[in-house]
């Protein structure tokens, strides 16, 4: 061998030895976002952060997205709509971030619905509930398993029709989510040809329901469908629990939000028997898919750590599932050319944690995942005990339902 | 829909009602009504009494009512601090205190509010009790049993504190350094010492308060917004510094409530309380039974 030709040799070696260092040092794709970390919605923020934490965490452990780790730029939006607009312009113009993903939640993301479509941009939608009905963005994916806007109150409806229901009370709190999917059931309830015989608003600020309770229960529904947010869910089933409803209703429920988080299940316990709800995610035998058993394994031990959602059921398997489709987009496309992953996840139907997803084209789930369950069988002050199946049976959709619905409401409550 | 039994059970859940929201200003009549301190943290401290009700019913399984008063002695040693700082920092240094004390206890109230969700988080707590989750029957009349603890507290907050007010030599003298401060320093008293054990008393008060806020309720860190435009209306409307008027004003405000609430809806609840102060304050500009 001659010098020269060892010196080629030593040279060649000397670069592929460098190689991977070079390629480590290639700058990280950083994902941006804000997420509510005090607040209202911090307790879903938190898990939700959780989730795509786990996930991030993962895909470095695998060597990175598209051979780059990914570094995620997390700011706390208090969970207010006045501040991610000016947090989305740091996160593109000073931040530089390669890609986007929406906060927790409709109110957060509604007002950056225009600044994304403006400048062409992916956003992977967080939970959020109709924010793209009028800005028609075609590059905005929302990772929550609504699909079309009238499938919570389809699905609860349909039940309470199912179990003979002919009238129905809507009591829903005076919010612009609660308020959407009020006029969601009314909407249905005039397509299911039910009789529509008490519908109040209440206001955000209201501290005691037995009032409201009693005027009720003198309209005599056969359905009650409440749209309330945390606070108010657990005052509403207080007064429910003293109060009384009457043997004539059939169902009760809908859309309470809340009681899909740890510490308002703990704190409600059996006050909940009887109440069908929607949710997202729970651990009844026709919910898992290829690592989910997995990610809650992970999330069990973290969450306890971060002191947040320690079932974490809501939103942190969603969180995981949105870094899974970024993922798959990128992978496929080998690039991160934003028209090129939207394309991508127009077309194609993505394989998760939380099971297989399709997006419509107005950036909704093509198909509704929304369960509606039944608490059963729920003691006080307990919260393992929601780790185990049965104790939120799922009545709807059909093809992941794990039993049927007790009714009438009194009786399921026993 | 109108009936007699809804109009009967509007009333009766409205007056348990209003003794809840008298409980909860009782506190307010006293720091602001008497002593003229502009405390808008009340509902933080009352939320911050919450907290510290359910760490005691939680790890010790302490009774609600029973932790509110073994609180008390802190919340008043907190009161007697709190009002020494805005004492030295704004009230003594001019005429313009009352403006400035407002951010003062603005501040307070976000300090509260921060500490709450750094220590507890931001998911809201409840307690049990015996008396929570069930109602008493009569007829068909069913009457939430924790509406009827808050009923009993509000009197018996209602009869202490009014007899103390007029009964003893501290109460009297609390009495006239809200009539005329200078009057009570030459009569050989200190009026701040004074002021600073009333403001003591008001937020031990609070610390009962506090107790019945999360019977009656699951509590979360920001709740004091909900209740910072309701304490002040009681108040006002009672007539500044007047004990027995803010149980009657508050009673007033949860009938009207309750009563729009059952028969007319719940969105216009909101407005009930202010429409009624202005309405009274139009009237009786120095409030139902002001001084």
């Amino acid at each position: 061998m001659n010098r020269r030709l060892l010196l080629g040799w030593a040279a060649a070696i000397t670069l592929l030895g460098l190689m991977p260092a070079a390629r480590a040092e290639e700058p990280p794709i950083r994902i941006g976002m804000s997420m509510p970390q005090t607040g209202g919605l911090a307790g879903g923020g938190k898990a939700s952060l959780l989730g795509i934490e786990i996930w991030r965490d993962d895909i470095n452990a695998r060597g990175g997205l598209l051979g780059r780790k990914v570094e995620l730029v997390v700011y706390d939006d208090k969970s207010s709509a006045s501040e991610t607009p000016a947090i989305y312009a740091k996160l593109l113009d000073i931040d530089k971030v390669d890609l986007l993903f929406a906060p927790y939640a409709t109110v957060p993301t509604a007002p950056i619905m225009p600044l994304v479509k403006q400048r062409g941009l992916l956003l992977m939608g967080n939970f959020s509930f109709q924010v793209n009905s009028k800005v028609h963005h075609d590059m905005w994916f929302n990772n929550a398993p609504w699909g079309p806007a009238d499938s919570w109150a389809t699905g609860f409806l349909t039940l309470g029709q199912k179990a003979g229901g002919k009238t129905m009370a809507l009591l829903s709190a005076d919010q612009e989510f609660a308020q959407n999917l009020a006029t969601t059931a009314r909407d249905v309830a005039k397509k299911l040809d039910l009789n529509v015989v008490f519908d109040q608003a209440y206001p955000p600020s209201l501290a005691e329901f037995s009032s409201i309770v009693r005027a009720m229960n003198a309209t005599k529904p056969d359905i009650v469908f409440v749209a309330s947010y945390p606070p108010d869910s657990a005052a509403i089933l207080r007064a429910v629990n003293e109060i009384g409803v009457g043997d004539n209703v059939r169902i009760f429920g809908g859309a309470m939000v809340g009681l899909q988080f740890a510490a308002v299940m703990e704190n409600l316990g059996s006050l909940m028997n009887g109440v069908v709800n929607f949710n997202t995610w729970l651990p009844e035998p026709s919910m898992y898919f290829d690592g989910t058993k997995e990610f809650f394994e992970t999330y069990s031990k973290r969450a306890v750590e971060a002191k947040v959602d320690p079932l974490g059921y809501y939103l942190a398997p969603y969180g995981y599932a949105m870094g899974q489709m970024v993922e798959a987009a990128a992978n496929a496309t080998k690039s991160l050319d934003q028209k090129g992953l939207a394309k991508y996840l127009h077309e194609n139907t993505m394989q998760t944690i939380v099971g297989p997803i399709t997006f419509a084209e107005n950036g909704e789930w093509k198909e509704s995942s929304t369960l509606e369950a039944q608490f059963r069988g729920v003691k006080d002050k307990n919260v393992d005990q929601f780790r185990s199946p049965g104790k939120q049976v799922i009545l709807f959709p059909d093809r992941l339902k794990t039993g049927d619905l007790i009714t009438p409401f009194e009786k399921a409550r026993e | 829909m109108f009936s007699i039994d809804l109009l009967r059970d509007a009333v009766v859940l409205g007056v348990l009602l209003g003794c809840f929201y008298a409980a909860v200003s009782i506190g307010l009549s006293i720091s602001f009504g008497l002593l003229d301190v502009p405390q808008v943290a009340h509902p933080a401290f009352l939320v911050l009494a919450s907290y510290g009700v359910y760490l005691l019913n939680d790890r010790y399984d302490i009774d609600p009512l029973l932790a509110g008063l073994m609180l008390a002695p802190l919340f008043f040693a907190l009161g007697i601090i709190t009002y020494r700082i805005y004492y030295e920092t704004f009230e003594r240094r001019g005429s313009d205190a009352a403006v400035r004390g407002i951010a003062f206890f603005f501040g307070v109230a976000f300090i509260i509010e921060v500490l709450i969700i750094v220590q507890f988080g931001v998911d809201q707590r409840s307690v049990t009790a015996p008396y929570i989750g069930k109602a008493w029957r009569f007829g068909d009349l069913r009457i939430p049993i924790r509406q009827l603890v808050a009923f009993a507290v509000a009197m018996g907050l209602t009869v202490l504190l009014a007899a103390y007010l007029s009964k003893t030599f501290m109460g009297r003298a609390i009495r006239a350094v809200a009539q005329d401060e200078e009057g009570l320093r030459l009569m050989g008293a200190d009026p701040i010492r004074v002021k600073q054990v009333a403001f003591g008393i008001a937020t031990a008060v609070v610390a009962v308060a506090g107790a019945l806020l999360i019977v009656v309720a699951p509590v979360e860190p920001t709740l004091d917004r909900v209740y910072i435009g309701r304490t002040f209306c009681v108040v006002v409307m009672a007539g500044l510094g007047s004990i027995s008027g803010t149980l009657i004003a508050a009673i007033i405000l949860g009938v009207a409530e309750s009563i729009v609430l059952t028969l007319f809806g719940a969105s216009w609840a909101p407005a009930i309380s202010f429409a009624l102060l202005l309405g009274v304050l139009a009237v009786r500009p120095q409030g139902l039974l002001g001084r």
